[in-house]
């Protein structure tokens, strides 16, 4: 028994790190509200060279090889800088169905939606996985809606007429919706990380009736509770990654405990987030709000919490 | 990662369930916090010690087995998987002991725990007085030299000590300086309760049940050899039996795990009648958080195992798992609708549950502690 990562696997997570510090700050985030295809650019091409968009396609395609266990921190990596790029969709969920060296090394973007959801960057995204069926964008029917996060544009996609350049079988479907739920839920742990490192540099530093605001109770308890949330989310993630890795029968009521947990964990961590910021958090030039948007898009996404947790039940019950 | 058992786990789980299958009380015993119910209990601890699983994970001259901590909780999950009795020897076992191992000269350590691990000899905690609970530091009784016997006499009084009737010997902070500032000056002490000029009066509980007690000290001796740790360093002595309290050794995640299941089976029995359709995802939502803590302490034991040591964090764990056992409760008792107004195993449940919130240190103590150990905030 050891429930902890390898040392190579935390100095992969940590090179993703580093590289998302540098090459997607805020400023990155904030240009792809406005940008045209809403995504990072330079972040996903360093991505792409460093090999971290190819970790799950197989070697003999150009990837890594490796599994959900070796991505898992990569995505909560995504999530922590609110990377506009669709990376869980992507690297976890699309590119090992592909399995190209375009696909490995980010040349083509694969983007990929589980369910009901409507599939992010569609629109800037080379192969779409949808329905159960693989396609080339060109061929479906895109049609972008306005999402509240405007980094994380959105299309509803008919791939009805579109000659599919692979149909998935069951498995493969139920496979890439687990992943993507996975790979949500490890974002939503990165996104919420960073929102209460952010709130607790911000109630250190923001001074009220001459004090700290952080040296307030009330505050100190939302973000206290913040922490536990936290602290009780990402161990269910990281044991939903190791039992797809190991195609383990239970995996799918893992990954749903896992996204349930987190996508709770990432709103309240947001509320919280928000309230202790106070008018500035309101703000739209201030970044709270792309990290919040993006928790509550990512709580959403690959079924919610209540979705999940009937999954748990049906299970148990 | 490696979340399997290694064959030899595997073998002691199975030494486990196979020694409890055949031991386990059939029908479960009277309450541990009445007077009877103890006997009872002690009884039980007597077997488990016979059969040398009373303290798996201590040395085997003490009577344990040099259990690992993975061993450890393997142990408790079976234990509470079998719905085996209640540790009424637990405030020892698991709160004085780690700091007997830690801080006990090895004359203290042969003298105490062995009889400790038996269930001869039983413990409880002596911190809170009258006006002294969250704010510790702030105790009064104190502990006056007495030079020519060799030892210390004690005045004052403590209070809400968990079977203080039932047990033999009390553990707990008293002032051996009264000049020092609060957290100086207090002093560790062990104390036999027939020692004259204790008094033991035990009281109700909120189910009922004569689970607290006060203790009065009236100028009672104890020698110097029951001074554990150093004079004047009860406090950080004090801390690491906390540390306990709220960490690892008390609450096993077995405890929640097993809890989670019961509730999962009366959903089976009670779901289909009841009022609310919420009640359904309460009892998917408390398996996910059982099973969160058991994964979390899987990490926290990863750790230990090499070689780090929690601090501050099991002040999250302390919260998590005592507003855990009250949502798993709460779900049973509104399965439960109207007969959740009989006395019963979940509703004394329901009523124990409510006061891990407060005792071991409340949570909002803990939550402070969080923000301001764990999360750097400014104290003021
Ligand atoms: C079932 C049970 C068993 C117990 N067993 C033992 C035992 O064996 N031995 C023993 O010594 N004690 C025992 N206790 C006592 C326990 O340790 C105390 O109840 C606890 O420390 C709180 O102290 P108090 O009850 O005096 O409450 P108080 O300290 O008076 O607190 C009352 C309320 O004020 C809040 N509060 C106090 N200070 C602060 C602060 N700084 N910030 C925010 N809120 C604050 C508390 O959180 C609480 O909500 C037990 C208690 C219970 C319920």
């Amino acid at each position: 028994m050891r429930f902890a990562f390898t040392d190579d696997q935390l100095a992969f997570r940590d090179a993703v790190r580093d590289l998302l510090t540098r090459e997607c700050p805020p400023g990155v985030v904030r240009a792809a509200w406005s940008n045209a295809d809403g995504r990072s650019g330079g972040a996903w091409k360093a991505l792409g060279e460093m090999g971290a968009l190819g970790v799950m396609v197989a070697e003999e395609h150009g990837g890594l090889g490796l599994t959900e266990l070796d991505a898992v921190l990569l995505a909560e990596e995504a999530g922590r800088a609110a990377l506009p790029d669709p990376f869980v969709e992507h690297t976890l969920a699309g590119a090992p169905l592909v399995a190209t060296e375009e696909a490995a090394s980010g040349a083509v973007t694969v983007t990929a939606a589980s369910g009901r959801d409507l599939v992010p960057w569609a629109d800037s995204a080379d192969v779409l996985v949808v329905g159960g069926v693989v396609v080339e964008r060109g061929t479906a029917a895109v049609d972008p809606r306005p999402a509240v996060d405007g980094a994380r544009r959105l299309a509803a996609v008919e791939v009805a007429g579109a000659p599919p350049l692979r149909t998935l079988d069951p498995t493969e479907r139920d496979l890439t919706a687990d992943r993507l739920a996975l790979g949500y839920a490890a974002q939503l742990v990165g996104l919420a990380a960073r929102m209460l490192d952010t709130t607790v540099a911000y109630v250190s530093e923001r001074r009220q009736f001459g004090v700290p605001i952080g040296s307030f109770q009330a505050l100190k308890h939302h973000l206290a509770d913040s922490r536990i949330a936290l602290e009780f989310a990402a161990p269910l993630v990281y044991r939903a990654a190791y039992s797809l890795a190991h195609r383990d029968p239970d995996a799918p009521v893992h990954v749903s405990m896992a996204k349930a947990q987190a996508s709770d964990a990432a709103e309240l961590v947001a509320r919280h987030a928000l309230q202790c910021h106070g008018a500035i958090g309101y703000s739209d030039e201030h970044d709270l709000h792309m990290w919040m948007k993006r928790a509550w898009a990512l709580a959403a996404a690959g079924g919610d919490a209540s979705w999940h947790r009937e999954r748990v039940a049906r299970a148990i019950l | 990662m490696d979340l399997t058992w290694s064959p030899a786990e595997e073998a002691f789980r199975v030494e486990v369930r196979a020694w409890l299958e055949a031991n386990v009380p059939a029908e479960p015993l009277p309450s541990g916090d009445t007077r009877e119910g103890f006997a009872r209990h002690l009884e039980w601890e007597r077997r488990l010690f016979d059969a040398r699983w009373s303290v798996v994970s201590w040395p085997e001259a003490y009577g344990g087995r040099e259990a690992s901590l993975w061993e450890w909780l393997i142990f408790e999950e079976e234990y509470y998987r079998a719905g085996a009795p209640q540790r009424v020897t637990q405030n020892g076992i698991f709160l004085l002991a780690p700091t007997l191992f830690e801080f006990g000269t090895p004359a203290q350590q042969d003298r105490f725990l062995r009889p400790m691990a038996s269930g001869e000899e039983t413990w409880c905690q002596g911190w809170s007085e009258p006006d002294a609970g969250s704010d510790l530091a702030g105790i009064s009784s104190r502990a006056v030299r007495d030079d020519e016997a060799g030892g210390w006499r004690l005045r004052g009084q403590k209070t809400w000590t968990t079977r203080g009737a039932f047990c033999t010997h009390l553990f707990g902070l008293f002032r051996t300086d009264p000049e020092a500032q609060r957290h100086r000056g207090l002093t560790y002490f062990l104390v036999p309760l027939d020692t004259p000029g204790v008094t033991v009066r035990g009281f109700g509980r909120l189910d009922g049940d004569e689970g607290f007690a006060e203790v009065f000290f009236d100028d009672a001796f104890v020698p110097d050899e029951m001074v554990l740790g150093g004079v004047g360093e009860g406090w950080s002595v004090a801390m690491a039996t906390t540390g306990s309290e709220r960490g690892l050794t008390l609450r096993s995640p077995g405890r929640f795990l097993a809890t989670a299941e019961r509730l999962a089976a009366l959903y089976a029995e009670r779901g289909a009648g009841a009022s609310d359709p919420g009640l359904r995802h309460a009892v998917a939502q408390a398996r996910i958080d059982a099973e969160a803590y058991a994964l979390q302490t899987l990490s926290t034991v990863t750790r230990i195992a090499e070689g780090e040591r929690p601090g501050a964090e099991s002040s999250l764990t302390k919260v998590f798992w005592s507003e855990l056992d009250v949502r798993l409760h709460d779900t049973a008792r509104r399965l439960l609708g109207p007969d959740s107004a009989l006395d019963g195993p979940w509703t004394k449940g329901w009523q124990f549950a409510l006061s891990g919130p407060i005792y071991a240190g409340t949570n909002e103590i803990q939550r402070n502690v969080i923000a301001e150990r764990v999360l750097g905030l400014p104290r003021k």
